[in-house]
Formats: structure tokens, C-alpha cells, sequence
């Protein structure tokens, strides 16, 4: 008899708990969808084609946004490219040769450290080195170099990750038929966690074209009337035209709505990054059963 | 009689330790040429780990230390003189779960070909291997599909194919049947009594009828030791040890 109530009472505590985590989901989902709602109603608005394809005028009150979203491609490409080999070769450095010692152990904590890093430390570091030092001034090269910065932790982390996930029984086959490590790392390993690692750049991909502070003293211009020409030129970008427009921005009732049309192009060209390495992922998926 | 059948490979007062932990105790034991040896014992016994010291897939464990000589045709496989890769394109190794490479049929026998820097008649080496593997007629259709397609029978005598595309000289085989179905199982000891006419075969094993269908000596290991070694047949109906006895007769395993 007493055994009933205590099995009923359980039932009634994980139903609750159960109920609770059901509730957070929605609201998570809720919110995000909300939060969609708002940008699209606030910023829909200013989105036409001139608002794409035209470069600022008039003290940005008309014209588009051209120069800003070329920036950002910019930026982000370039940051990538840039920490790609680097972070790529660091992952599996630390994955299959590095040796448990005190080197590698003060490696890992100064990439723990960098991905932990608020993006405005690496914007001062961008501006005293690649601005003031390096005498790359404020320009897309500077811009490049410290986004690149940036995200080379997280290319670090998703390929030291994706390779831990190859199954050891793939290494084995590859060492037992007499394959060397670099012969199994470049044959094997990397191929297979090839989607991942993937997934890892293009998520720093939109982290680089998302971000402002790393880019507020390196790379970005307030106001620019022509399409950056070369990685030596300043550059609008997104994230600090956003920024810009609304707090510097002379004429509130334009600018306001720009930053909003111009919010959204930033998530649409973010997002789509996103589902690309959704798509990725779901193919690789499909593709490799083991 | 065993007088005339040359040996393959002799282990001489082998010790390996992992860390500080002894896994093989003062192992001596002939392997004798194109003949099937089965290694049998209680998990944990060390016979694979004995295994993987024939071909130094032990070499990647940090920790991993080794006293003792292994001969391979009369040389220490773990003198400075003999390349670990080159060893193991010698003597192939075939794990307990069939381990095909997420690569196509083709590409995983062609695979060794590729890493060994052998370019030529690669389609006719693949599908000899293939052949030899009994396999061929199965998946000559679907080369280039994924090899993860085929059964588990099938993998596993797939990666046989993928050793045999070396050429190799010995076989170990580490308890490759027990993730087998029986039909599956008795193909592959099928096979391995036909290619014991090419090459000299180590299988570990912890099943005593595959033991006795399959191997012409067997090895009975326990506690890192080798407590007994002889032909097949006189192991089994007349064991000199006594612990041999017992596990034959499943008091202990």
C-alpha cells in the first residue's frame, strides 16, 4: 500500500519537472520568435533594392548600404581564410602529436583563454599592433588580422573536437595496414571530420561578420560614399554601421529605421550561414552511417 | 613432424608492460610457417595484447614498454633496422569488430596500395585481393558503393581484402568472428584454411570450437602467460596443464 503512494508521488514529481522543462523550451521558442517578429516589422521597411545595392548619401539619410555589407564579406572571409590553416593545423597538432606536458598544457589554456577573451581586448590589441605597431593603419587588412585572432580559438576547438570524434577503430585500420600518422591524419582523420570542422568555421565565420568591437578601431569607417577598393582602405561593416546610425546618427527618425533594415540584412547574411552548416552536417549525416 | 614445418615467427622471453601493470609474463612461443596458430584464453589473458606486439600496433600506447625479441624470419622486428611501416604491411591485422575506413569498397582495398606509394595495376591488384578475400562475386556490382553497406560478415572479410591487397606474409586476426553471425563465421574459417597455403595465421580466439575447427597449434594463454602450446589436436584430447585442463572443460573463463 505504501509502496503505491511513493511510486505515485514520484510520478507526480517527474510529471512536474517534466511539465517545467516543457514550459522553458516553449518560452525559448516563443522569444526567439518574438524576437524575429519585432526586426522584420521595424526594419522591413527599409529594405528595397537601392537599400542594397547603393552606396550612402546625403549623410546616409538616403542610399543603401553597399560599402557595409562588402565590408562585412570582407572581414569575415578574410578573418576566416586567414585563421583556417592556422587553427586547423593547431587542432590537430593538439589532438595527435602534442604530448601531455607543460607546453602543451600552457597551450591549451592560452586558447582556452583567447576563446574566453571579450572581443573589445582583442580590438585594443588590433589597434596597438596592426594599427600602431605594424603601421597597418585603420583598414580591412588590420580588421582581418584581428577578427582572425578572434575566432582562431574557436577553428581550434571545433577541429580538436571533430577529430576526437573520428572512431578509434578508423585510426586503427589505418595503423594496422601500416599508414604513418601524417598518412592517417591527412587520409583518414581529416576527411572524415571534415564536415565538422566545417560546421566550426562557418559558425566563426558569422561570428567575424557579427561582431563590432574587435573592428571599432582596426577596420571601420562611420561614413564612406564608395566601395572599399583595397585591404588598405577603411571600411564600413554591419555590425558598426548599426552602431553608428544609432548613436551618432544626426536625423533619429531615418536613421533609426536604417539600423533596423540594416539589423536585418546582418541576420539574413548570419543565418544563412547557419542553415549551410545545418545542410552541411544533415548531409555528412546521411552520407556516413557508423 | 613438427621438426619440418619452418617457423614464421619466434618470440623469445617476451615481457610488455603497460605502465606498471606486467600484461605478458616471459612469453617463448614458434609460430610456425603457412600454418593457422589460434590463440585462446579468458578475457583478459593478454592475448591481444600479445597480438599487437607481432606487428608493434602497440608502438601508439604511451606507457607501452617491451623486453624479449620477436623474430620474423630470424630478425628483430624491434631492432632499429625494421621500419615499423614496412613491418606491418608484412603482417596484417584484422581487429575484432570488422573496421572498414568510411570510404568505398574499392577505396579500402586500394587504400594500403595508396599509402604504400604502389601505383601500378591497382584495379587488378584490388580485385585479386578482393578474390582472395571471397569476396569478389558479392560486391564486384557495387565497388564504388560505401562500404558500410555490406554485412558484418562482409566487412570483416573486407578488411581481409584490404590486407591481402599488401601481399602481406603473416595474418593476425584478433577474435574477428565474435561480432559474426554462424553462417558469416563459417565462411570466414573457410577462408582462412585456404589461404594458410600463402601466409602464416594468428588468430586469437576465445571460442574453443573455433580454436579447434580452425587451427593446427593452438596457444593456451592465462594471467599474461603461455601455459601451454602444441599441435591442435594434442592440446585438446591430451592437455599436459592442468589449468589447460580446467578451462577446456569450462571450470574457469
Amino acid at each position: 500500500m505504501e509502496k503505491k503512494t511513493r511510486l505515485k508521488r514520484e510520478r507526480l514529481k517527474e510529471g512536474l519537472w517534466f511539465s517545467s522543462f516543457k514550459a522553458i523550451a516553449c518560452g525559448v521558442v516563443v522569444f526567439l520568435f518574438l524576437f524575429l517578429l519585432i526586426l522584420v516589422v521595424k526594419g522591413a521597411g527599409s529594405i528595397s533594392w537601392e537599400f542594397l545595392t547603393q552606396v550612402p548619401k546625403e549623410g546616409m539619410t538616403r542610399g543603401g548600404i553597399l560599402p557595409a555589407i562588402i565590408g562585412t564579406l570582407w572581414l569575415g572571409i578574410g578573418s576566416v581564410i586567414l585563421a583556417f590553416p592556422m587553427g586547423v593545423a593547431l587542432g590537430i597538432y593538439l589532438s595527435y602529436y602534442a604530448s601531455e606536458n607543460l607546453f602543451t598544457r600552457i597551450l591549451r589554456l592560452s586558447i582556452n583563454n583567447l576563446a574566453g577573451t571579450p572581443s573589445i581586448v582583442f580590438g585594443l590589441f588590433g589597434l596597438a599592433v596592426f594599427v600602431k605597431a605594424l603601421g597597418f593603419g585603420v583598414s580591412i587588412l588590420s580588421g582581418i588580422l584581428t577578427l582572425g585572432l578572434m575566432v582562431l580559438p574557436i577553428i581550434v576547438r571545433s577541429t580538436e573536437e571533430a577529430l576526437r570524434a573520428v572512431p578509434k577503430e578508423f585510426i586503427e585500420a589505418s595503423f594496422g595496414l601500416g599508414a604513418t600518422k601524417f598518412q592517417t591524419i591527412w587520409h583518414v582523420a581529416l576527411p572524415t571530420a571534415f564536415g565538422w570542422i566545417l560546421t566550426g568555421v562557418i559558425l566563426s565565420l558569422s561570428r567575424a561578420a557579427g561582431e563590432t568591437a574587435p573592428i571599432l578601431f582596426t577596420a571601420a569607417s562611420f561614413y564612406m560614399t564608395r566601395i572599399p577598393s583595397s585591404p588598405f582602405s577603411e571600411t564600413m561593416a554591419l555590425p558598426f554601421h548599426i552602431y553608428a546610425l544609432m548613436t551618432e546618427g544626426t536625423n533619429p527618425e531615418i536613421h533609426t529605421k536604417m539600423a533596423f533594415g540594416a539589423t536585418l540584412v546582418l541576420l539574413f547574411m548570419v543565418m544563412c550561414l547557419s542553415v549551410l552548416a545545418i545542410i552541411e552536417r544533415q548531409r555528412l549525416r546521411k552520407w556516413k552511417k557508423w | 613432424m613438427k621438426e619440418e614445418i619452418p617457423t614464421k615467427i619466434h618470440v623469445e622471453g617476451l615481457n610488455f608492460w603497460f605502465g606498471s601493470f606486467q600484461c605478458l609474463k616471459n612469453i617463448n612461443l614458434k609460430v610456425p610457417q603457412n600454418r593457422i596458430t589460434a590463440i585462446m584464453g579468458p578475457s583478459g589473458c593478454g592475448k591481444s595484447t600479445f597480438l599487437r606486439c607481432l606487428n608493434r600496433m602497440n608502438d601508439f600506447f604511451p606507457g607501452a614498454r617491451l623486453t624479449g625479441r620477436i623474430l620474423l624470419d630470424g630478425v628483430d622486428i624491434y631492432s632499429e633496422k625494421v621500419d615499423p611501416y614496412e613491418l606491418r604491411k608484412r603482417i596484417g591485422m584484422v581487429f575484432q569488430k570488422p573496421n572498414p575506413l568510411p570510404k568505398s569498397i574499392f577505396e579500402n582495398v586500394a587504400f594500403g596500395l595508396k599509402i604504400h606509394g604502389i601505383k601500378d595495376n591497382i584495379e587488378a591488384r584490388v580485385e585479386k585481393a578482393l578474390k582472395d578475400a571471397a569476396l569478389w562475386d558479392e560486391v564486384k556490382d557495387k565497388l564504388h558503393k560505401s562500404a558500410f553497406e555490406l554485412s558484418g560478415g562482409q566487412q570483416q572479410r573486407l578488411c581481409i581484402a584490404r590486407c591481402l591487397a599488401l601481399e602481406p606474409e603473416v595474418l593476425l586476426l584478433d577474435e574477428p568472428a565474435s561480432a559474426l553471425d554462424p553462417i558469416s563465421t563459417a565462411k570466414l574459417e573457410e577462408l582462412l584454411t585456404e589461404l594458410k597455403e600463402h601466409l602464416t595465421i594468428v588468430i586469437v580466439t576465445h571460442n574453443l570450437q573455433q580454436a579447434a575447427r580452425v587451427s593446427d597449434f593452438t596457444a593456451f594463454m592465462y594471467l599474461g602467460e603461455i601455459i601451454e602450446f602444441g599441435p591442435t589436436g594434442e592440446v585438446f584430447t591430451k592437455p599436459k596443464d592442468l589449468r589447460t585442463e580446467k578451462y577446456l572443460t569450462g571450470k574457469f573463463g
